[in-house]
């Protein structure tokens, strides 16, 4: 796998890690800070591995929340796992393969191989990228957690709006004609006007209305060239 | 909360995630799904990314994020188009938003 991965990915996921380690480093240091268990944030980290999931979690148990409704919230950020799954399935593979694959989906790995044209390296760098995030994420949470972080807020390094460009430059070739156009514009739309007024995560999903109009728009005529993955 | 609960809390959303995750790969390899419904999943994917993209580039949960986070974004974007390299387009994202808060804008 490492050595099929062409060495721009591999560069570029790396540089995705260090941010990923940051962000996994004030998401430890906050949760210690709340007064809440040390074990918390890296169980979390292993067994969930999605960043605004944890973050949900942790701030809803931290204001006293009732645990129900704490996991209900943070399952409802993490429900677009589903359709991806469907995209990403052939990466995963069979057998054991699949069942540790599929705990590698996360937004960067699936953006990461929905950027590569040849099958080969959609997988490497699916796998690449889900290992590696696994990895540094834990790691940063786990000096978080322990050493607190000189870090208090990674906005002040822009890392918020970093995580966006990331997804925005991987998607972006996939954004080729314009029936995909048109499909991500009203999902893009839709998420926006629906963020304020409903719980997190369903604006997203509800973004697949987008999906639902773009292959619409395109009638009933096939067209040569699929959508990527 | 007590210690327990916490525990289970997170197992719960533990296994409820990874239930999620495995859904597609599992089904995805039983049944066939017609042209249509394939060429729908794999134009999900892309819409999904796009809408995730652009309600966290403007909200921090339900509130207005500011303007330095979406103006980095922006800027990541416009030199992601020009086919700009990814460490400029990220590198570039997150020194717009900085660079602006720095000066003071929100």
């Amino acid at each position: 796998m490492w050595r099929t991965l062409d060495r721009s990915v591999a560069r570029d996921i790396g540089l995705v890690c260090l941010a990923d380690a940051l962000v996994g480093a004030s998401f430890g240091a906050i949760t210690v800070g709340a007064d809440l268990p040390l074990w918390l944030p890296t169980l979390l980290s292993v067994v969930v591995f999605a960043g605004a999931a944890q973050f949900m979690f942790v701030g809803l148990v931290a204001a006293g929340g009732n645990p129900v409704a704490a996991v209900a919230a943070s399952l409802l950020i993490n429900a677009r796992h589903v359709p991806f799954g469907f995209t990403v399935g052939d990466l995963v593979g069979r057998g054991w393969r699949r069942l540790v694959g599929s705990h590698l989906m996360i937004d960067e790995s699936v953006a990461f191989a929905l950027a590569q044209r040849d099958p080969v390296q959609r997988r490497a760098a699916y796998w690449a990228c889900g290992l590696s995030l696994m990895v540094c994420w834990n790691i940063g949470v786990l000096v978080g957690a322990i050493g607190g972080t000189a870090i208090s807020d990674t906005d002040d390094f822009g890392l918020d709006a970093a995580f966006p460009a990331v997804l925005l430059a991987l998607v972006l070739p996939s954004l080729r004609t314009p029936a995909v156009r048109r499909a991500a514009v009203v999902g893009a739309v839709v998420a926006l006007v629906t963020t304020p007024f409903l719980p997190a995560g369903m604006p997203v999903l509800l973004g697949l209305v987008g999906a639902v109009v773009g292959l619409r728009s395109r009638g009933s005529s096939p067209e040569p060239e699929r959508a990527p993955v | 909360m007590s210690t327990s609960a916490l525990l289970v809390a997170v197992l719960v959303l533990g296994v409820g995630t990874y239930a999620f995750r495995l859904a597609g790969p599992l089904l995805g390899d039983r049944v066939t799904l017609s042209p249509r419904v394939e060429e729908f999943v794999a134009l999900a994917t892309v819409v999904l990314l796009v809408a995730l993209v652009t309600a966290t580039a403007v909200f921090e949960s339900k509130e207005f994020a500011g303007y330095a986070r979406p103006a980095g974004v922006a800027v990541g974007g416009v030199l992601a188009l020009r086919k700009a390299p990814f460490v400029v387009v990220v590198v570039a994202a997150a020194a717009t938003a900085a660079g602006l808060r720095l000066l003071g804008v929100p």
